[in-house]
């Protein structure tokens, strides 16, 4: 019994980091069409906010839902401005030059804060559960995922904002003839889209080994689940986690973690094969 | 006031000095010829916190060397490549400093891979080559010197002092590529060696990143001791979640590579506080021969990483080599690996170093550390440790000829 709890948190807790890490992006390959290879860069660079503003004396929690997004917002504004808005509806162009990106950010980081890096310790501890334990922490990602979502679906469905940027999304042509300006759409998007996953970050800051070359390891795995969530930007990326999360954590659990992976990719290829248009193509058609 | 006289004696002084100074100056020059020493280290990249202080180490030894008049009348002089993290790099490095610089020995290699795709190289162009970290152990070539610990150095004594600190059953594990699969196997037969016994072993690619699942594995197996041979900045976000879990203080860690770099100056007090960990050599090591080692780094390069077993040895392996030459009195491939092969020894940082004849690596000696407030602290040495797991398979006396890496039958 203790441990099926634990191993629901385990499944609940992947399920979760996979959508922080994925919304960002989702938004902006959802919306502009965009593919962000630099997307892992944007988690480090988070991370890394969080962890030298903790570091210089910054209370944690500031470092982390404050300091990290808006620093990440505003560099994923920098990097639209003067890359990004060259490249709409240019998907080959904007693979490469946003790997290009990824590379010089990893390069400018190492060259400023050298190979390794200070971490900062998990805040708020853990709790038993029988004679297992878990973290708080966990519980933390979980609650800020649940209420991100929430903000994310109202700001889309029940602000003027939203309702622009969804009007953009679906005909750009369209929203410009009523009056919308396409380009500062796509500008404030992306950036919010660096923001979240600039948050994504520095949620993971305290739970992983800081280094310039960690955002290779989201990478794939943040393309994966988009891919597989499909179109809709809340319900498909939620979805996708919800199922590549626990196959990962209860296939890492009741095999090996080389099967947890090869079975978390095995369950991604079928999926594409079955639902080439991601789940929310198939069930969720229309929502956000 | 200067008489015409006086003036044409010293212009002509000052011209012949000027005519017989470039004769003299070119003379001491082609005597002190230097003889070319090559680094193939990863200075920039995932690895480069290994590299730096291996280069580092390096350097200071060629520098003492010189200071004490060079080797055999001729100054050392190092050709350096940075191979940035890239095997491929080492492959095309390798090539150009045999080909292009025509170096008298190497020294360089991290990774085992890496290792394993430079020593044909050297093989070829017939230049004696050093590798100088731990590694798994079973190499068995005659141009090639190993004076990094091994696993009966080092995972040995490292099971055998936690297990007494704790318990009889242990949990390894482990990152998924043929240092962790091999250290694990050694693991495994160190705890039954002391009549303990394994209750599982997990293998984890080098990116995976949650280790929420393996926690609760471990937890549900109820070890008394966790294993580990992570590897790498991913894999340390297990330790933060294993502390962060509350584990910490339940179940201690003992590991062959935490700490080999610089895990104790990027994690928190809490997450590092206690683990175990063997190695070659610690900066912490009281030993003066050590503290001046560690002194003297830390003098000239203030921005050194942690130094540990792979500068010690690197070092070590640079003034094993340099007896050898003075004892040959030449750099030659053969006169060097022979007088090598002469039981050649050094009183290096961390102890006395001696070449084992017949697998080319070193008996020394191994010490048990344990974290306390983010520094080691040395708990058990154990001097003079023959390297017997590569010795089960290697024999060098027998086979001069041999030249591959054995995988050790456990």
């Amino acid at each position: 019994m203790d441990l099926s709890i634990i191993l629901a948190l385990d499944a609940i807790g992947g399920a979760t980091t996979l959508f922080l890490l994925c919304l960002g992006l989702a938004i902006i390959f959802g919306m502009m069409k965009i593919i962000n290879l630099a997307h892992g860069e944007f988690v480090m660079l988070g991370a890394y906010a969080t962890v030298l503003s903790a570091n210089a004396g910054v209370n944690i929690w500031v470092s982390i839902l404050l300091i990290a997004p808006i620093s990440v917002g505003i560099i994923g504004l920098i990097v639209e401005r003067c890359l990004i808005r060259f490249l709409y509806g240019r998907l080959v162009d904007s693979m490469l030059a946003t790997w290009g990106l990824s590379l010089l950010i990893v390069g400018i980081v190492t060259t400023i804060f050298g190979n390794t890096m200070m971490g900062v310790p998990t805040p708020l501890g853990g709790f038993a559960v029988g004679s297992y334990r878990s973290s708080y922490y966990t519980l933390f990602l979980i609650a800020v995922a649940l209420t991100l979502m929430a903000g994310v679906y109202i700001v889309m469905k029940h602000t003027r904002f939203g309702l622009v940027a969804r009007a953009t999304m679906q005909n750009p042509a369209m929203a410009a003839t009523l009056g919308v300006n396409p380009a500062h759409v796509y500008m404030a998007t992306f950036s919010i889209g660096a923001a979240i996953t600039g948050l994504a970050g520095g949620l993971l800051a305290p739970i992983s080994g800081i280094a310039p070359g960690m955002g290779a390891a989201y990478v794939a795995k943040a393309f994966i689940t988009v891919v597989g969530g499909g179109a809709a930007i809340l319900s498909g990326t939620l979805s996708a986690s919800m199922l590549f999360g626990p196959i990962n954590q209860l296939g890492a659990y009741f095999t090996t973690p080389v099967y947890g992976e090869v079975i978390l990719f095995l369950a991604a290829i079928s999926l594409i094969r079955l639902l080439p248009q991601g789940i929310s193509g198939r069930f969720l058609k229309g929502k956000l | 006031m200067i008489s015409r006289r006086n003036l044409l004696k010293t212009s002509l002084t000052a011209s012949a000095a000027a005519i017989v100074a470039p004769a003299i100056i070119s003379r001491s020059a082609f005597a002190a010829d230097p003889i070319l020493v090559g680094s193939l280290h990863d200075q920039s990249g995932t690895l480069a916190a290994s590299g730096v202080p291996m280069v580092d180490s390096l350097e200071l030894a060629v520098k003492e060397i010189n200071d004490a008049g060079g080797l055999i009348g001729r100054p050392l002089k190092l050709i350096t490549y940075d191979t940035q993290s890239n095997i491929q790099q080492y492959s095309q490095y390798a090539q150009q400093i045999s080909v292009r610089d025509k170096v008298a020995v190497v020294f360089g290699g991290i990774t085992s891979a890496s290792m394993s795709a430079i020593r044909p190289t050297f093989n070829r162009f017939r230049i004696p080559y050093f590798y100088n970290t731990f590694y798994e152990g079973g190499v068995c070539d005659r141009n090639t010197f190993c004076t990094g610990t091994t696993p009966a150095q080092t995972t040995q004594k490292l099971v055998q002092y936690a297990m007494g600190k704790s318990g009889k059953k242990a949990y390894i594990v482990a990152a998924d590529y043929n240092y962790g699969q091999i250290t694990a196997k050694w693991m495994r037969k160190y705890v039954q060696d002391n009549g303990g016994e394994v209750l599982g072993a997990d293998f984890f690619p080098l990116d995976v990143t949650n280790f929420g699942s393996t926690i609760s594995k471990i937890q549900a197996a109820k070890p008394d001791l966790v294993l580990s041979v992570l590897v790498g900045a991913n894999h340390s976000a297990f330790y933060r979640q294993w502390t962060s879990a509350g584990l910490k203080d339940q179940i201690p860690i003992a590991s062959t590579t935490f700490g080999a770099v610089n895990e104790l100056a990027t994690m928190d007090a809490a997450e590092s506080e206690g683990i175990y960990a063997s190695f070659g050599f610690f900066d912490e090591l009281t030993t003066p021969a050590g503290s001046t080692f560690v002194e003297h780094l830390k003098k000239d390069y203030p921005g050194i990483p942690y130094i540990g077993e792979l500068g010690a040895a690197t070092y070590e392996g640079v003034h094993l080599w340099a007896e050898a030459v003075r004892k040959a009195g030449a750099i030659e491939q053969m006169p060097v690996i022979e007088a090598l092969e002469s039981g050649i020894s050094f009183d290096g940082p961390s102890g006395k170093v001696t070449i084992d004849h017949a697998t080319h690596h070193t008996t020394r000696s191994a010490y048990v550390g344990q974290v306390k407030n983010r520094q080691w602290s040395v708990v058990e040495s154990y001097p003079d440790n023959p390297p017997l797991d590569t010795a089960g398979v290697c024999d060098l006396i027998k086979n001069p000829r041999d030249s591959k890496q054995y995988v050790i039958d456990i």
